[in-house]
């Protein structure tokens, strides 16, 4: 348990960059390390001690083999939150261009 | 196994304090370099390689861009003043922190141990994927057979992403002198 | 964005190679070992990330609004959803399955229509990223704001 715990504590200090962050840069940080902490707790609810890797050697019996279907998740989830960042970074080139600043709240303030 | 994952959460979770609270961008772009790779390690302990595969090379990625980013803009940190108002920003947060730790430790309360996973949902795919996709590798069987509207959705959205990022930035199509 | 000295240049077009053809062997394999079309078209994109970053963009010449790597990519998702949908005009009335003869499990050519879609999908990985890559860190505005 002490291993879940963790986990959501790493949520937690992504949570804390996003809520009290000024810098755009640091809140695409801690977004990434929230979904970092997503990720790693999806696996870990699927292990099996003493299981094999999810490939099936053909010819052999029974064997017990790792979850795969948070896997087959987590995957998906890793290239989505590629695409994510990627937004996030175009979004914080076109403020820096227009603004000169990554500051959130003098964006805000000076409204164009 | 819990152990050796709870040792490298650690040096994740110090990685990650020090990257919120660097003084210079490119040392807290690097310090999230820390999260990605650990987690690396996390995946090839958990039997999962290929999750290994595809977040080394996604994080590598990710990195190049945004040093491309920040290296391109600012290196600066800005100089926050410490008044009253991000005063009540974090303890906002910390109450919200409170109150999500006490629904996680209901939540949890209703999970295996670690290890002693019981495979409720997945047992009509492990047992029978072999012999219905004809792949040996469970979990491309699993993302390609099983599950593909999942995988078509992805690969729309990276196809998305791509759009987007030239959209936004409207390109001609020549770098400035 | 120069480039870099003379044995970088030479040492990445070898070594750019090699991870390219990495990448073409996570792909085709992706039925039989760990890997799949994702991984492998993300090791692609990263070979050409790696001779964009040693030669330099100024030795690329890219005139144009729509690059290579922007058609092939839109390409790869056609020829996806063309796959998905032969599958419902050959007969079986059903979206989206496997219709291929599936072979002995463990061969390289088994498992129907799985390693098609590995293909398909690999390319279109490894021209979203490039295409992101590229609208990210090369191209810059020509007038400034």
């Amino acid at each position: 348990m002490i291993v879940y715990l963790l986990c959501f504590i790493l949520f937690l200090v992504g949570l804390y960059g996003v809520i009290t962050r000024r810098n755009l840069i640091k809140i695409a940080i801690s977004l990434s390390i929230m979904e970092f902490s997503i990720f790693l707790i999806l696996v870990l609810i699927g292990y099996i001690d003493q299981g094999l890797a999810p490939i099936v050697e053909p010819g052999s019996g029974a064997q017990v083999y790792v979850d795969p279907l948070p896997q087959a998740m987590v995957l998906t989830a890793i290239v989505i939150g590629l695409a994510t960042t990627a937004m996030l970074m175009a979004i914080a080139i076109r403020l820096y261009r227009k603004y000169k600043t990554f500051d959130i709240r003098e964006i805000k303030n000076l409204r164009g | 196994m819990e152990l050796t994952i709870s040792i490298i959460l650690g040096f994740m979770i110090i990685g990650a304090i020090y990257a919120l609270h660097a003084k210079d961008l490119l040392s807290a772009v690097v310090a999230m370099g820390i999260v990605g790779y650990g987690l690396v390690i996390c995946f090839l302990l958990l039997k999962a390689p290929d999750l290994a595969i595809v977040q080394i090379v996604v994080e590598t990625i990710t990195l190049v861009i945004m040093v491309a980013v920040v290296l391109d803009s600012t290196r600066k940190e800005l100089e926050v003043p410490f008044d009253r108002k991000s005063l009540l920003n974090t303890i906002v947060g910390f109450v919200v922190f409170a109150g999500l730790f006490y629904f996680f430790l209901n939540a949890i309360e209703s999970l295996d141990p670690l290890g002693m996973h019981s495979l409720r949902m997945s047992e009509p795919y492990v047992t029978g994927a072999v012999e219905s996709t004809g792949s040996i590798n469970l979990v491309t069987g699993i993302l390609f057979d099983f599950r593909a509207y999942d995988t078509l959705g992805e690969a729309v959205i990276l196809y998305t992403a791509a759009l987007g990022a030239l959209t936004l930035l409207r390109m001609k199509g020549k770098k400035t002198a | 964005m120069e480039g870099m000295s003379t044995i970088v240049k030479k040492v990445s077009q070898l070594v750019a190679g090699i991870i390219f053809m990495y990448g073409i062997y996570i792909i085709l394999h992706g039925h039989l070992t760990p890997g799949g079309g994702f991984a492998g078209g993300a090791i692609i994109a990263g070979a050409f990330i790696l001779l964009i970053l040693a030669f330099g963009s100024s030795a690329l010449n890219l005139k144009k609004e729509i690059t290579g790597s922007s058609i092939v990519e839109s390409a790869a998702i056609l020829m996806v959803v063309i796959l998905a949908v032969m599958s419902l005009l050959l007969g079986l009335k059903v979206f989206f399955t496997n219709f291929l003869p599936k072979g002995e499990p463990g061969e390289l050519l088994s498992a129907g229509v799985i390693p098609l879609y590995n293909i398909f999908i690999g390319i279109e990985v490894a021209g979203a990223i490039l295409t992101i890559f590229l609208a990210l860190v090369i191209f810059k505005e020509e007038s400034s704001t």
